[in-house]
């Protein structure tokens, strides 16, 4: 029986995480669907989260890749931040020297995504570089970017109504026959591709296996700096895309863009099964996982409880999620 | 040269700081021979075995491989000229399927550097079979590595090996901390190296372990070579009594 079980194959073992994760999820749906039938029957409610989840889950999809390699990053929500200013700030720039809104956005959103990886190119350098451990690293270009913020935008916001009516914003939050935000879109075709890019592509291999164990990676001659410095530069890349869609969802960079992102977008990778220890994670999870965490606050309120029960509620369901895989994984 | 040999190393020096480690090493291997490296912990077995994968560069001394000089800088290199390393660690990944750890580094992709599954399955299934010889059902394509017991990972390992390709296969005490039944397994995925034609160095500091196995044992005391052995000239109690008396006088009697 031991024999049998010790052969659990890895596709097994996954789709067994997988249907736990569901599992939960199905779960906190119903729980909504008894407590606030009314709300949970309707259309509203799944628009409103199409709306906003998209933004801490796109995040959620590129911090899978740095967990899975073994590293963590804390400064993804201040490159948000500071990339989305940048956004911003040049738009404005630019809208007032009379540029055609249609270039303008194109220009800034070129300058974002520039901001962003020159972000996680920092982190990967003073990971794989200076060799700084990556949770102390990143702690310090989390304040560093949010400084920067504050010192450039002098907390004042800056507006993007000048180019709410281009195609590329119709592009990033635009709605599709006025019911589907383009964000839910974008959400979904990128864990299409971030799935695709860790099960099916050599990168993918190369990510799990350094994740898994460094030194055997790099003794088989995978080149492991090189792999760490492509996920936090990922990482950057798409929290200056989440900054993007989160200020023109709003139409208006706060300051504070990126501010509450952090424990959220990392519970979502924890709760969706991802391994703390690196080497092992699933995109599906990340997927569902960024659904339950949030649509958790709505659907809290939804049925009647006060916006005081939501984190204990959080709470609850990081502990019990993590505790559910944990038991799978030690019976293995 | 009578026969030309698959690798000659020549008068081989190596220091670290003031420390000599290898005072002028000469040692070979022969086409489809597998050679017992031996002796005691900081004899320079690591060292001289360190030079030839390209790990360290030697300060004194020539490397032939297959008649032709080389220098061996890398690890790569190493590879490229067909020396695959089975490190006591194995290099493998622990929570990754064998189809995974069998590619690692070198996977099978569409130019796009999409993963060709299919392929990479079937040829660690024919490795895994054939190669290897692996019966048991409960080991497969997509177990993973964890799963596996001490000897059939050195299975994988040595596998692998063999696949790319490897005209030597150098083993780095590959019986280390194994039971006696995974021993057994271990050396049976050690003689199947010999009857693919290829070669080994087998590094231990255990004669019971490398004198089944090898074809000649090479025994290296602080340094330099103490006695070069061919097992049809020496039966293991008489090695296992130039040891002792190696480890006692610091000579060979």
């Amino acid at each position: 029986m031991g024999k049998i079980r010790g052969a659990a194959t890895a596709r097994a073992k996954e789709l067994r995480l997988e249907l736990s994760i569901l599992g939960v999820f199905v779960g906190i749906y119903l729980l909504f669907l008894i407590g606030s039938p009314s709300t949970f029957t309707r259309f509203d409610i799944y628009y409103a989260f199409m709306s906003t989840i998209p933004f801490s889950a796109i995040m959620a999809l590129a911090a899978t890749f740095v967990i899975v390699s073994g590293e963590i990053d804390l400064s993804f929500p201040s490159i948000m931040g500071f990339s989305g200013w940048v956004f911003a700030k040049l738009s404005n720039v630019m809208i007032d020297r009379g540029m055609n809104p249609e270039l303008v956005i194109v220009l800034a959103t070129l300058a974002c995504f520039a901001t962003g990886i020159v972000g996680g190119t920092m982190n990967g350098t003073l990971v794989v570089k200076t060799r700084i451990p990556s949770l102390v690293a990143t702690i310090g270009t989390m304040f560093f970017w949010r400084g920067l913020v504050n010192v450039c935008g002098q907390g004042y916001g800056e507006t993007l109504v000048p180019i709410n009516q281009t195609v590329l914003f119709k592009l990033f939050i635009g709605r599709i026959s006025g019911l589907i935000p383009a964000q839910a879109i974008w959400m979904l075709v990128l864990t299409a591709i971030f799935w695709l890019l860790l099960k099916r592509h050599r990168f993918g291999s190369h990510v799990l296996i350094v994740g898994d164990n460094v030194e055997s990676a790099r003794m088989m001659g995978i080149r492991v700096n090189k792999v760490k410095m492509t996920v936090f530069m990922i990482m950057g890349f798409f929290a200056s895309f989440s900054g993007i869609l989160a200020s023109l969802e709003v139409n208006y960079l706060w300051p504070s863009l990126g501010e509450g992102y952090l424990l959220r977008t990392l519970a979502a990778v924890f709760v969706g099964g991802t391994s703390v220890f690196g080497g092992m994670g699933t995109i599906f999870g990340t997927f569902i996982g960024s659904i339950i965490i949030g649509s958790l606050e709505g659907g809290i309120v939804a049925i009647g409880l006060t916006g005081f029960w939501t984190q204990l509620i959080y709470g609850l369901i990081i502990v019990v999620s993590l505790s559910i895989y944990s038991y799978f994984r030690r019976r293995e | 040269m009578a026969k030309q040999k698959l690798v000659s190393m020549v008068e081989i020096q190596k220091s670290f700081g003031k420390v000599e480690v290898l005072k002028g090493v000469n040692f070979d291997v022969n086409y489809n021979e597998i050679v017992g490296l031996v002796g005691d912990n900081g004899a320079g077995k690591s060292t001289l075995i360190k030079i030839l994968t390209g790990v360290h560069s030697p300060d004194g001394g020539e490397i032939y491989f297959k008649g032709k000089r080389i220098t061996i800088h890398s690890v790569d290199k190493s590879r490229e000229l067909g020396i695959e390393t089975v490190y006591q660690e194995q290099a493998l990944s622990e929570q990754q399927t064998l189809w995974r750890n069998i590619f690692m580094g070198r996977e099978i992709t569409t130019n796009f550097g999409f993963l060709r599954i299919k392929d990479q399955r079937n040829e660690t299934e024919r490795i895994l079979r054939d190669q290897m010889g692996f019966t048991s059902k409960a080991i497969t394509t997509d177990s993973v590595v964890k799963n596996l017991s001490g000897g059939e990972k050195q299975g994988i390992a040595i596998g692998r090996a063999l696949f790319f390709n490897a005209d030597l296969i150098v083993l780095d005490e590959p019986t280390m901390g194994l039971s006696l039944a995974e021993t057994k397994k271990a050396l049976d995925f050690v003689r199947n190296i010999k009857q693919q034609g290829k070669s080994a160095i087998f590094i231990s500091h255990n004669i019971y372990y490398v004198y089944p196995v090898a074809d000649r044992f090479v025994i290296l005391d602080r340094g330099h070579v103490a006695g070069k052995f061919l097992k049809k000239d020496i039966s293991q109690d008489e090695l296992v009594d130039k040891m002792v008396t190696l480890a006692r006088t610091g000579k060979i009697s």
